[in-house]
């Protein structure tokens, strides 16, 4: 039997093998650490401690801006010393609190509910919202907002992300590997709170181990499946996950999965779903992957929230080479950053570092019209006739050929022969088509 | 042979005839005086009058009355034969130009805080980590600007510095709408002081990260001097109000930075030196007697 996939996508060497092995190691506590008050979508939270504060480990130090927004928390104990703008992993700059530490690591007090999985789906979504949990695959979409859909579209299917298609990354593996039962326990929650029938732990078929000791956890779960799915990027996507789960397809033009009633949620999203409904114990930490080819001792450290990048890199031994490209997040979709004093956050999934000749790009040449892009791309649409859209200023252009159904992951870019950098032309697309579809909404208003 | 002739012949016969029925019926009148004004117009479409293009502002005159010096390209003489066209009076519009308001920017004198390699606009640059320059408000040097210019006035000097040619600038504001950094202002040809640096950084940073360290650092000297106030610091920037400033270079005499350009900074200087040894030699003379 065929494994299950989506059609289109690329196939790129996993490089794995750096960090694959490395178990899951808790990082020192870190001297500072820079709380980014926008660390997922939707409104920044709002500071609500002051510069001089002393704060314990776990306690709210800035609260939710919004619906669409989370609180964050205190992730050591110490003092408040500054809030200021700071380097975002996003290769942006934003608010921080920076707090340093006195080495100690005093928590808040946390309770164990022994009755955590029979409370109504409500308080479930409180504790979630209240623990300041945003999808930790990446993009950082604040949890309880996902598990609550409205009304009209009911959710029959929760599945797992444990994919993990990017290239470098192993943090969702050891996880899977090393908190199964964690990860078992929070899915089981999250289709509480949805009042799904099913659950599906979609995992790539590279990680036979991941497969093997799930299905042996749940040889007894009977709506409880493990999907293996081929080896192919972007597998891990929202949409082209469902699509190789349960072959429904989330229509183009912003549609949602819940249109087709699933929720997606990344396996570390999992865990921290079950910490927080069980321990109420907020999102201070996560595992990160620290890799490449020049990196000393590769590593997956579960490190505090707000963590340098610096101290991760120095922990694992530092490089062997000179660096000359540093990324945070996937190779694919991360982001280059411009140094390392730069802050984890809730959605840091790895820091990948390379030398100048793994990272040096040669300049774009001519397109040659070989329709590689179209057909690797996952969400169906013509990138190289975007890209010239883009180019040439026909925002009508880049808006028809679907410039804002693209999720920027990559593919075509990696493929292109001319090594056109696609990417960055379709975000500039996307600014543009984005600002010009609002003028247009707007004047509809009016 | 004879038969595909006649055939043929009847057929071009018949639309010929068609055509020439449609083209009296459905004649639509246009006002001879739209067709002459867009053929006055300098037919460069470049939008400065705010329409899309030449034949668009034409017809904007005719029809709606619009003001009839909004060509910028065209000048005065454009503006000279569309008065005569329609009959009235008009003054041609002051000549503007456009002024980059960053002294920096070339691949020579800026400081990079990381080597890129994206897609070669600004527009592409400032996406990633908000451009590589040091300086987070300065010009970031992949020449939008001058891609966007219609006039060919935006040259690159072997330092990599964009030079507007203010003859051929026409101040139709294509270079200042490219800008992602909003470096370019467009103001009066008649006007020569310029604060060159955008930077709203407190002045050790600006100074830090200049490239020719020519930034504004915030001191405001040239505001205590200016003789007509026409300079204010907003936010740790000396910005310039044209309609006050009189031209007297006091503010490019006294700024410690070099961040405001005076052609005549050096003219004026030496005159000042004349007159002051002239003074001299008078007070000299005067003690002597």
């Amino acid at each position: 039997m065929g494994l299950k996939t989506f059609p289109g996508g690329v196939h790129s060497h996993d490089n794995k093998g750096y960090s694959r092995n490395a178990a899951i190691e808790t990082m020192p506590l870190p001297p500072k650490v820079y709380v980014h008050l926008s660390q997922h979508i939707g409104a920044p939270a709002k500071p609500v401690v002051k510069v001089g504060e002393e704060v314990l480990t776990g306690q709210l130090i800035a609260e939710p801006g919004g619906f669409v927004s989370i609180p964050m928390h205190a992730p050591i104990t110490g003092k408040v010393s500054r809030i200021d703008s700071f380097a975002h992993p996003a290769g942006t700059t934003g608010t921080v609190i920076e707090i340093t530490g006195n080495g100690e690591d005093n928590w808040v007090e946390l309770t164990d509910d022994q009755n955590y999985e029979n409370l109504p789906a409500d308080e479930m979504k409180k504790r979630i919202a209240g623990a300041g949990i945003c999808g930790m695959g990446g993009a950082g979409f604040p949890t309880h907002v996902k598990l609550s859909p409205p009304a009209d579209k009911p959710i029959d299917t929760v599945i797992l992300n444990g994919v993990e298609c990017e290239p470098y990354l192993t943090a969702d593996y050891r996880v899977i590997l090393e908190q199964t039962d964690d990860v078992i326990k929070g899915l089981k929650l999250l289709m509480k709170i949805v009042g799904a029938k099913q659950g599906i732990i979609g995992i790539e078929a590279n990680k036979p181990d991941c497969i093997k000791k799930m299905r042996q956890a749940l040889a007894k779960e009977k709506n409880i499946r493990v999907d293996a799915l081929k080896l192919k990027y972007p597998q891990g996507a929202e949409k082209q996950l469902i699509y190789a789960c349960t072959k429904r397809k989330v229509p183009n033009k912003g549609g949602l999965p819940m249109a087709v009633g699933v929720v997606v949620q990344n396996v570390g999203t999992a865990v921290a779903v079950y910490e927080a409904i069980r321990y109420q114990k907020p999102l201070i930490e996560r595992v990160i992957t620290v890799s490449g080819k020049i990196v000393k001792n590769p590593k997956n450290l579960k490190a505090r929230i707000g963590t340098l990048y610096s101290e991760l890199l120095e922990y694992c031994g530092g490089t062997t080479e000179d660096v000359y490209k540093v990324i945070s997040g996937g190779p694919m979709m991360g982001f280059a950053i411009s140094t390392l004093d730069t802050p984890m956050t809730k959605g840091s999934s790895g820091l990948l570092l390379f030398n100048k000749k793994e990272a040096e790009k040669d300049r774009e040449y001519t397109c040659l019209r070989c329709g590689l892009c179209v057909e690797v791309c996952p969400m169906n649409i013509a990138p190289s006739l975007i890209v010239s859209g883009v180019r040439y200023n026909d925002w009508e252009q880049a808006e028809k050929y679907g410039v804002m159904d693209c999720m920027k992951c990559g593919s075509c870019a990696y493929i292109c022969p001319a090594q056109i950098k696609l990417i960055q032309w379709i975000d500039i697309g996307k600014l543009e088509v984005g600002k010009r579809m609002r003028n247009r909404q707007q004047s509809a208003k009016a | 042979m004879i038969g595909a002739i006649i055939i043929l012949g009847a057929l071009g016969l018949l639309y010929g005839l068609g055509l020439a029925v449609a083209s009296k019926k459905f004649h639509v009148e246009i006002d001879p005086k739209i067709e002459a004004i867009t053929e006055a117009l300098p037919s460069a479409n470049c939008g400065a009058c705010g329409y899309p293009g030449c034949a668009a502002y034409a017809e904007a005159i005719v029809m709606h009355n619009e003001e009839l010096n909004k060509c910028a390209p065209g000048g005065a003489a454009v503006v000279k034969e569309i008065a005569a066209i329609m009959g009235k009076e008009a003054v041609a519009a002051d000549k503007k130009v456009a002024v980059i308001k960053c002294q920096s920017g070339g691949k020579n004198n800026t400081i990079f805080r990381y080597e890129y390699q994206g897609v070669t606009t600004c527009k592409a640059a400032i996406l990633i980590n908000n451009g590589p320059n040091l300086c987070s408000w300065g010009c970031l040097g992949y020449n939008d600007c001058a891609s966007a210019c219609k006039f060919d006035a935006i040259s690159i000097d072997e330092n990599g510095m964009r030079i507007i040619d203010k003859e051929k600038c026409t101040g139709c504001v294509a270079c200042a709408k490219a800008c992602p950094r909003n470096l370019i202002e467009i103001v009066s040809a008649k006007k020569r002081v310029h604060i060159l640096c955008s930077s709203h950084d407190k002045g050790a940073e600006s100074r830090k990260v200049c490239g020719n360290k020519t930034a504004c650092i915030g001191c405001s000297m040239c505001v205590k001097k200016c003789p007509k106030a026409a300079i204010e610091m907003k936010d740790n920037l000396a910005v310039l109000n044209y309609d006050l400033c009189i031209m007297c270079g006091i503010c490019a005499d006294v700024c410690p930075t070099g961040a405001i350009f005076d052609p005549l900074k050096e003219i004026r200087a030496k005159k000042r030196a004349e007159a002051k040894l002239k003074a001299e030699a008078a007070a000299k003379a005067a003690e002597e007697k």
